[in-house]
């Protein structure tokens, strides 16, 4: 299975975002193989509005299953859950501690978004 | 005199649009007709100073896309379109984000399966009404509704001509601001003379520049700060149209949601005067 993780860098070591919809990169892990690949989303940095919604189709696109980040907001996790993607909030500093608590069952999928809609 | 159309508008909020815009209204309105349109549809206040009698209200509504799903195929056209993320194509059909909508219908002419047509969404209500000789039209934008400008185009369209028509507008630069100042003879920009004031003052002026209006400056609670504000209009050669003072009455008046002409007389005089000198600068601008 593929997740992705928000993140401003490009391996594991780098921080997880907090932020889904402008976050620069998802890291797209395989948990079969080990591997990741990254998914560019810079082209959302500078949206005026709807950030979330176009990095929720762009992870959809990416075949990922899941999704761990800091907070997803209503219309991100309204496409994410349309495109059948779990969510799991996490406030790890790295991608690789987000990853370790992932894989040992310390995450649990949002039900709802945890965090307000906003404008732009 | 023609008709004139004065926006009455800000970089900064609370410095006093309303307040001049709704004391302007009643000072001219002695002489000439006069409507005043609130297009600051997010929070609507000059009805507030003025309390119309409010003779007729009517809905704005605006269409939105609305998708059918066993029409649609995925194929993403939609979505590509849109400027404003409001639609999105996953697991194979679109969807639909209403309040990010800005009703261009670009998504119904794109769809190649005729799966998309439009339907009408209510974002607010316009009221009609009069205060003593002053024409108030008052935009009311419907919680949740992010989309001022069609509401604002709205009143501004359906408001009754009158010698001076006066556009309270929103505060800011964004489009709310944009949509209100458009098509106005001239806009005044209501400041106070601290540095938040003056910030936003150049916001406002660097806008009304790109927009090719003429301006002018109101100073509020005009001994409350500092010169910087009268500085920066000289440089600018921006015109200083008047300087209202701090006072204490005029605070106490607004308040109560009274007028403060009473606590501040001579701001009839003042007011008064302001048409000719618009209409002059307008010209001068031309």
């Amino acid at each position: 299975m593929k997740i992705a993780i928000s993140t401003s860098g490009t391996d594991l070591q780098a921080p997880l975002d907090q932020r889904f919809g402008r976050c620069a990169h998802f890291l797209l892990y395989d948990d079969d193989s080990g591997d990741f690949t990254l998914v560019e989303n810079s082209q959302n940095l500078n949206a005026a509005q709807g950030a979330g919604i176009q990095a929720a189709k762009t992870v959809a696109d990416s075949g990922a299953q899941a999704v761990i980040s800091g907070h997803c907001g209503p219309k991100a996790f309204k496409v994410l859950d349309a495109a059948g993607i779990a969510v799991y909030p996490c406030q790890a500093a790295s991608v690789a501690e987000a990853l370790d608590l992932f894989k040992g069952g310390k995450l649990t999928a949002a039900a709802n978004a945890d965090v307000e809609g906003h404008w732009v | 005199m023609s008709s004139l159309t004065i926006a009455i508008a800000s970089g900064k909020g609370g410095t006093g649009k309303t307040t001049l815009a709704t004391t302007l209204a009643q000072v001219l309105s002695d002489k000439r007709a006069v409507s005043l349109l609130d297009c600051d549809v997010e929070e609507p206040n000059a009805h507030i100073f003025l309390k119309p009698v409010i003779e007729r209200r009517e809905t704005v509504e605006v269409p939105v896309p609305q998708v059918d799903e066993q029409l649609c195929n995925g194929c993403g056209q939609c979505d590509e379109i849109c400027q404003f993320n409001a639609i999105v194509t996953v697991s194979g059909t679109a969807m639909v984000f209403e309040q990010l909508c800005h009703s261009c219908g670009g998504c119904v002419r794109v769809c190649p399966q005729q799966a998309i047509s439009e339907r009408q969404k209510n974002i607010g209500q316009i009221e009609y009404g009069h205060s003593a000789a002053i024409q108030v039209v008052t935009g009311t934008l419907t919680i949740g509704e992010a989309m001022a400008p069609p509401l604002i185009r709205a009143v501004k369209d359906n408001a009754a001509a009158a010698d001076i028509t006066i556009v309270d507008c929103p505060p800011g630069t964004s489009c709310p601001m944009i949509t209100a100042v458009h098509g106005c003879d001239f806009a005044v920009l209501v400041t106070e003379p601290t540095p938040f004031g003056l910030h936003d003052l150049r916001l406002a002026v660097d806008t009304l520049r790109q927009l090719e209006i003429p301006f002018g400056v109101v100073i509020n609670r005009a001994d409350s700060g500092d010169e910087r504000v009268c500085a920066y209009c000289r440089t600018e050669k921006i015109p200083l149209l008047a300087q209202i003072p701090h006072s204490r009455a005029v605070a106490a008046a607004y308040s109560r949601g009274d007028s403060i002409l009473d606590a501040m007389p001579q701001l009839r005089d003042t007011l008064g005067a302001l048409p000719e000198e618009i209409t002059r600068l307008t010209r001068s601008s031309q």
